[in-house]
C-alpha cells in the first residue's frame, strides 16, 4: 500500500519535471540533428510559465472545463499506472480522457481544430489495437494485467513479448504525435493546418495541454519501462536505459521522416500491429 | 514577476509584401541564425503568439484580417513591423489599394527598417520586442495583484 | 405464481383491444394503462420470486390442452404467412414457414412418446430478461404513443394504421415474455415464430415498396432460423426423449456428442435472430420501420432473444468446436459491423450497425461460454438494452423535430434541441466510455478470451474496440460543435416520449453507478446457477478500482466545470485565418462575400463503405457458418 501511495505521489510531483525535461531534450537533440544550437533544455518550462502568465483567452466557455477534464483524467490514468493497478483499465480510462480533448477541440466549431480532432480520432483508431494487444501481451507473459504483479515477475516481459514491444514502439510515434504521424497537431514550423487540435487553445489552456503531454509522456515511457522490469532491482536501470533509447529513436524518426496521409498511417499501424503483435500472440498462445 | 523573456512566440503575417522580408524572417530560423536559441517559436496561431510580426504594407483587403489577428492574440502582446513597407508602405505607398504602414491599422511597437530587412535587424527588433513584452507582462501582473487586493 | 401466465396472456388481450378500438384517444389511454400494468406485473413477479427466495422454478407439467391450442396458433400463423407470401408474390418464402410447421405438427400428433417436462422455467436469467422486456418494452410503448402521433403528422403519405401498430407491439411483448419463460422447445418455437412474424409485419408497416422488400428479407431470414430450430426440435425429440431445453444443455455439458447437433442448430438459429453475419442485412432493412419498432426490435426484444438462447446454450458450447466457431462468427461480426458503421452518416443506420456489432460481441461471449464471458455478455446485454433503446427513441424524436436523421444535420444539436441532444449524448457515452459498463464488459471478455487462447477473438476485440470508439466519438463531437448563431429548432417532442427518455437516461446512470453491486448480488449468482460453481469475475482490487474510476470520471468534469466558471476569461473569435465575418459561422470568400462554414465528419466511404465490405464479410461469415455445421455433423456422425 505504501508503495502505491509513494508511486502516485512521485508521479504527481515528478512527472511534469521529467516530462518537461524529456521534452526539452527532444527539442535540443532535434536542433542538433538539424545543425542548430537549439533552445535550453529548460525551454518547455519557460514556455509553460509564460503561457500561464498571459491573459486567459477562450473561444467557447466549455473549452476550459473540457481541457481540464482531459488533463485530470490523464493524470488519473498515470496515477493508476504508478499505483500498480490494472493496465488494461488504465488504457480504457486514457481513451475516455482522449475524448475530452476531442470535445474541447470540436466545441469551438473552428475548422482547424475540428480537422485536428478528426485526425486525432484516426490516430486513436490506429494505435488502439496495439495498445490493447500490449496489455494482452503483458497478461500472457506474466499472468496478470496488474502493473504491481508485472514488475514482480521472475523474468522481464520483453523476452516473451518482443513483437508486442515492437508494435508498441511503433504506435508510440503516433501516440506522441511525432512525424511521420503528426497529423493531428503538426509541429510549429508546419503551419498548413495551424496547430490542429490545439489551434483554439491559447494561454492557460495551451499550458494545461502541455502539462498533459508531459504527464502522458511519462506514463507512456513507464509502459515502455514495464517491458524490462522484473523482480531484480537492476532491471530498473535497464528499463531507464531502454526508455532513453526508445525516446531517442522517436526523436530520430521524428527528424528523418515526412508526414504521411491518414490512410497510410492506418494501414501501416494496423499492419505492423497485426504482424508483430499478432505473430507474437499466436506463438505465446500456442506455447501455453 | 514571471520571467517571460525566454519564450517569445511569433506570429508572422505577410501583408502585401514582395516576399523579400518574409524570406529573411524565415532565414532567422535556419541554422545560421537559429532564433530558437532564444526560445523563439514561429507559430501560426494568433491564440498562442506573443509577438505579431508583420511584413509588407496594409491594403484594403487585409486590413480587417490584421485587426482580427491582433485581436485574437492574448495580452500582453507586441507588434513588430518588419521592412520599410510594413513601416510606412514603402514603394507601394501610392498604390490605389495600399493604406500605408501597419500603424494605420494597429498600434506598432517596434519598427525594423530595411528593404529587405536583414536577419540581424529582424533579430534585433525581436529582441527589443521581447524586452517590451517582459515589461508589459510585469505590468499586467502588477495590475492583477492590485485588483486582487482591492477585492479583498 | 399467477403473474407468469398473466405476463404472457395480458399483452395478447390488450392487443385485441388495440385492434378493435379505433378512437385514438381511448386507445392511447388504454396503451398507457396497459404499459403501466405490465411494468407493475413484472415488478410483482420479481417481488413474488424474491419473496420465494429466488428459487429456480419449474411449472406447468401437464399442458395437453394448451399444447393443442398452440398447435392451432402455429398453423394459423403459417396460413397467414403463406397468404401474405402469395399476395406479395414471394411464394418461395412460404415454404420456410410450411416446412417447420408441418414438422412440428407431425411431432405433436404422431411423434415419439415424450416424457413429461416442465413448460415454464424461472431462474435468474429469465427473470432478468423479463425485467428488460417488461420495463424497456413498456416504456417503448409509452413512447410510441407520442411518437406515432408526430410520425403521422409529419408523414402524411402513409395510411394511419396505429391500431394495427399497437396491436403488433403488444403481441410482440407477449410473445417475448413467453419466449424467455418457456422451457419446452415446442413453446419456444411457437413464440419464436410469433416474434419473427411480428417483426415482419412491423417492418412492413408503411407498405412502401422498400418496406415490403425489407420486411420479406427479415421474414425469410428469421423463418430460416425457424426451420433450423424445428430441425433441432425434431432431433432433440428423437435423441433425448423430451423437449426440455435445460435437459438438452445438461446433456451437452455432460459431453453427450449426439446432443451437440441440435445445440448447434439452435445456436445457428439464434444467430439469425441476433442478426449476426451473414444474416445481418435484415436488421439494416428494418430501419425503414417507424422508430419505436426499431427500438423494440433492436434493444429490448427480438435480437436479445437470440442472445438469450445462446446464453442458455453457453455451458454446453463451452470448449467445443461449436462454441469456438460461434465465437468466431460473433467476434467477426463485432469487428466488421463496427467497420461499416464508420461509413454511415444516417444516424439510424449507425445505430443498426452498432447493434449488430455489439450483438456480435455478446454472441462471441456466449460462444466462449465460460462464466467470465457470460458475465461480460450479461452486462453487455443489460447496458446495451438500455442505452440502445434510449438512442433509438431519441433518434425518432429528433427526426420528428429536425426532419432529418443525418448525423451531419445534428451539428450543435445539444444547443438546438437541448433535451434531446443531452439524452443522445448520455446514450452514446453509455455505449463506449470508461465508467459505463460496456467497457468493463469488454475488459472481461478480452481477459476471458485470452484465458481460453481464442486468438482470433482477441484480435477481433482489440481491433473492433478501436473502430467502435471512432464512429461514436465522431458522432459525439458533431453534437457539441458550437456556433453562436445556431438556429433553434422547435422541439415537438411529446411529454410521454420525454418521460420514457428520461427514465432511460436515469436507468443508464443508475446502472453505471450500481453495477458493481449488481454484479455481486445478481449476476454472479446467475453464473452459479448456470455453471454450478461460484466465480468472482471481478477481483476485489478491480472492483475497488472501478468504483474509484466511476467517481473520478463523474466528478472530474463537474469539478472542472465549477472551477472554470470562476475564471476571468476573454472571449475571442475562432481562428479562420482572420477572415471570420464577426462570428464563428461564416468567413469571407474570395468574392468578398460571407460564406457559411460547415465542417463535415469523416466517413471514409471509399475504404469502409457498406457496398464494398458487406459482401466479402458475408462470404467470410457464411464460410464460418458452413464450416460450423459441417464440423458438427461430421464430428457427431
Amino acid at each position: 500500500m505504501t508503495y502505491r501511495v509513494i508511486g502516485v505521489i512521485a508521479y504527481l510531483l515528478l512527472a511534469p519535471l521529467l516530462g518537461g525535461l524529456l521534452n526539452g531534450l527532444d527539442r535540443k537533440i532535434s536542433a542538433r540533428m538539424q545543425g542548430r544550437i537549439g533552445p535550453s533544455i529548460l525551454q518547455p518550462f519557460y514556455d509553460v510559465r509564460k503561457l500561464f502568465s498571459k491573459q486567459f483567452i477562450i473561444v467557447n466557455p466549455a473549452q476550459t472545463f473540457l481541457i481540464l477534464s482531459y488533463v485530470l483524467t490523464l493524470v488519473f490514468t498515470g496515477c493508476m499506472f504508478f499505483a500498480g493497478s490494472d493496465l488494461l483499465l488504465c488504457f480504457f480510462v486514457l481513451s475516455t480522457g482522449a475524448t475530452f480533448l476531442m470535445f474541447a477541440a470540436c466545441v469551438t466549431n473552428s475548422p482547424y481544430s475540428n480537422l485536428g480532432a478528426s485526425r486525432e480520432l484516426v490516430q486513436i483508431m490506429s494505435y488502439e489495437p496495439a495498445v490493447l494487444l500490449t496489455c494482452v501481451g503483458f497478461y500472457l507473459a506474466t499472468g496478470s494485467f496488474n502493473v504491481s504483479d508485472i514488475i514482480q515477475s521472475k523474468m522481464s516481459a520483453i523476452f516473451m513479448t518482443p513483437g508486442f514491444f515492437a508494435a508498441f514502439v511503433f504506435i508510440l510515434t503516433i501516440k506522441m504525435r511525432k512525424s511521420p504521424f503528426d497529423l493531428s497537431t503538426s509541429h510549429h514550423p508546419h503551419q498548413e493546418m495551424v496547430k490542429g487540435v490545439t489551434t483554439e487553445m491559447g494561454a492557460d489552456n495551451l499550458a494545461l495541454f502541455q502539462l498533459s503531454e508531459w504527464y502522458e509522456t511519462v506514463f507512456l515511457m513507464g509502459v515502455v519501462g514495464l517491458f524490462f522490469i522484473n523482480e531484480n532491482p537492476w532491471s530498473y536501470l535497464v528499463a531507464i536505459l531502454a526508455i532513453l533509447a526508445v525516446y531517442f529513436l522517436e526523436i530520430l524518426i521524428d527528424n528523418t521522416s515526412a508526414r504521411v496521409k491518414w490512410d497510410t498511417m492506418l494501414k501501416l499501424a494496423w499492419g505492423v500491429t497485426l504482424f508483430a503483435a499478432g505473430t507474437n500472440l499466436i506463438i505465446l498462445m500456442i506455447a501455453r | 514577476m514571471g520571467n517571460v523573456k525566454r519564450s517569445p512566440w511569433l506570429l508572422h503575417y505577410d501583408g502585401s509584401s514582395c516576399n523579400g522580408c518574409d524570406i529573411e524572417v524565415l532565414a532567422c530560423l535556419t541554422p545560421v541564425y537559429d532564433v530558437e536559441r532564444f526560445g523563439v517559436i514561429n507559430t501560426g496561431d494568433p491564440m498562442q503568439a506573443d509577438i505579431f510580426l508583420i511584413t509588407g504594407g496594409i491594403n484594403t483587403q487585409n486590413q480587417a484580417v490584421v485587426k482580427q489577428l491582433y485581436d485574437q492574440m492574448p495580452k500582453p502582446k507586441v507588434v513588430v513591423a518588419v521592412g520599410v513597407c510594413a513601416c510606412t508602405g514603402g514603394v507601394f505607398k501610392d498604390c490605389y489599394n495600399i493604406l500605408g504602414g501597419v500603424d494605420t491599422t494597429i498600434p506598432v511597437d517596434i519598427y525594423v527598417p530595411g528593404c529587405a530587412a536583414r536577419p540581424q535587424a529582424i533579430i534585433d527588433g525581436v529582441v527589443k520586442a521581447v524586452e517590451l513584452f517582459q515589461k508589459r507582462s510585469d505590468e499586467m501582473e502588477q495590475k492583477k495583484k492590485e485588483s486582487r487586493k482591492e477585492q479583498k | 405464481m399467477w403473474t407468469i401466465p398473466f405476463l404472457i396472456m395480458f399483452p395478447f388481450l390488450v392487443s385485441i383491444l388495440m385492434f378493435t378500438i379505433r378512437v385514438n384517444k381511448v386507445r392511447n389511454t388504454i396503451a398507457y394503462v396497459s404499459a403501466g400494468i405490465i411494468i407493475a406485473a413484472t415488478a410483482a413477479m420479481v417481488v413474488q420470486w424474491l419473496a420465494g427466495g429466488c428459487q429456480n422454478m419449474n411449472l406447468y407439467y401437464e399442458t395437453h390442452l394448451i399444447d393443442r391450442a398452440m398447435l392451432v396458433v402455429v398453423v394459423l400463423l403459417m396460413c397467414l404467412v403463406t397468404f401474405l407470401c402469395f399476395k406479395y408474390k414471394r411464394r418461395l418464402i412460404s415454404l420456410l414457414s410450411i416446412i417447420p410447421t408441418l414438422m412440428i405438427v407431425k411431432l405433436e400428433l404422431n411423434g415419439p412418446e415424450l416424457s413429461s417436462i416442465a413448460h415454464i422455467h424461472i431462474d435468474r436469467l429469465s427473470v432478468l430478461m423479463c425485467v428488460i422486456i417488461g420495463l424497456i418494452g413498456s416504456l417503448i410503448v409509452i413512447y410510441s404513443v407520442g411518437y406515432m402521433h408526430g410520425y403521422h403528422h409529419y408523414h402524411t403519405e402513409f395510411e394511419d394504421r396505429r391500431y394495427y401498430f399497437f396491436m403488433l407491439l403488444f403481441v410482440f411483448l407477449g410473445s417475448m415474455f413467453g419466449f424467455v419463460l418457456s422451457e419446452s422447445l415446442l413453446w419456444i418455437d411457437l413464440f419464436w415464430e410469433m416474434t419473427s412474424i411480428c417483426s415482419f409485419l412491423l417492418i412492413g408497416y408503411t407498405r412502401t415498396e422498400e418496406a415490403i422488400a425489407n420486411s420479406f428479407r427479415a421474414l425469410w431470414m428469421n423463418l430460416f432460423g425457424g426451420v433450423l430450430l424445428a430441425v433441432a426440435i425434431y432431433l432433440t425429440a428423437y435423441g433425448t426423449g423430451n423437449l426440455s431445453l435445460q435437459n438438452l444443455v445438461a446433456l451437452g455439458v455432460a459431453g453427450e456428442k449426439a446432443v451437440m447437433i441440435p445445440v448447434a442448430f439452435i445456436a445457428v438459429a439464434a444467430l439469425t435472430k441476433a442478426a449476426q453475419m451473414p444474416f445481418s442485412t435484415w436488421l439494416m432493412g428494418a430501419m425503414v420501420a417507424p422508430t419505436p419498432s426499431s427500438a423494440l426490435l433492436h434493444s429490448a426484444t427480438m435480437v436479445k432473444a437470440g442472445i438469450y438462447v445462446l446464453f442458455r446454450l453457453a455451458p454446453a458450447m463451452c470448449g467445443t468446436t461449436t462454441g469456438l466457431l460461434i465465437s468466431f462468427i460473433g467476434g467477426f461480426t463485432f469487428f466488421a459491423a463496427s467497420f461499416m458503421a464508420i461509413a454511415q452518416s444516417d444516424g439510424k443506420k449507425v445505430l443498426a450497425f452498432s447493434t449488430i456489432s455489439n450483438l456480435g460481441l455478446m454472441v462471441a461471449c456466449a460462444g466462449v461460454g465460460t462464466s467470465e464471458t457470460i458475465w461480460a455478455g450479461v452486462f453487455l446485454m443489460i447496458f446495451h438494452a438500455v442505452s440502445k433503446s434510449l438512442l433509438f427513441q431519441n433518434m425518432g424524436a429528433t427526426e420528428n423535430s429536425l426532419h432529418s436523421r443525418d448525423i451531419e444535420n445534428m451539428h450543435g444539436l445539444i444547443y438546438r434541441l437541448p433535451r434531446l441532444g443531452m439524452f443522445m449524448f448520455v446514450g452514446i457515452a453509455g455505449m463506449f466510455l470508461a465508467p459505463f459498463g460496456m467497457l468493463i464488459s469488454k475488459w472481461s471478455a478480452l481477459k476471458a478470451s485470452v484465458d481460453e487462447s481464442n486468438i482470433l477473438l482477441v484480435l477481433f476485440i482489440c481491433f473492433g474496440s478501436a473502430t467502435t470508439m471512432f464512429y461514436w466519438t465522431k458522432w459525439m463531437t458533431k453534437l457539441i460543435s458550437f456556433t453562436d448563431t445556431e438556429i433553434k429548432v422547435k422541439d415537438i417532442t411529446k411529454k410521454d416520449e420525454l418521460f420514457s427518455l428520461s427514465i432511460h437516461a436515469i436507468l443508464m446512470i443508475a446502472l453505471c453507478l450500481l453495477f458493481p453491486l449488481l454484479s455481486k448480488t445478481y449476476v454472479e449468482p446467475l453464473l452459479f446457477e448456470m455453471f454450478g460453481h461460484a466465480t468472482a469475475v471481478l477481483p476485489t482490487a478491480v472492483l475497488y478500482l472501478l468504483i474509484v474510476i466511476i467517481c473520478v470520471i463523474f466528478c472530474v468534469p463537474i469539478l472542472a466545470f465549477k472551477y472554470s466558471e470562476h475564471i476571468e476569461v476573454s472571449k475571442k473569435l475562432s481562428y479562420m485565418n482572420g477572415i471570420n465575418v464577426g462570428n464563428n459561422k461564416e468567413f469571407v470568400d474570395s468574392f468578398g462575400e460571407p460564406k457559411h462554414l460547415f465542417m463535415s465528419n469523416w466517413y471514409f466511404r471509399v475504404l469502409f463503405g457498406q457496398r464494398k465490405l458487406m459482401v466479402p464479410c458475408e462470404i467470410i461469415s457464411a464460410i464460418f457458418m458452413i464450416a460450423l455445421l459441417a464440423v458438427i455433423i461430421g464430428g457427431a456422425v
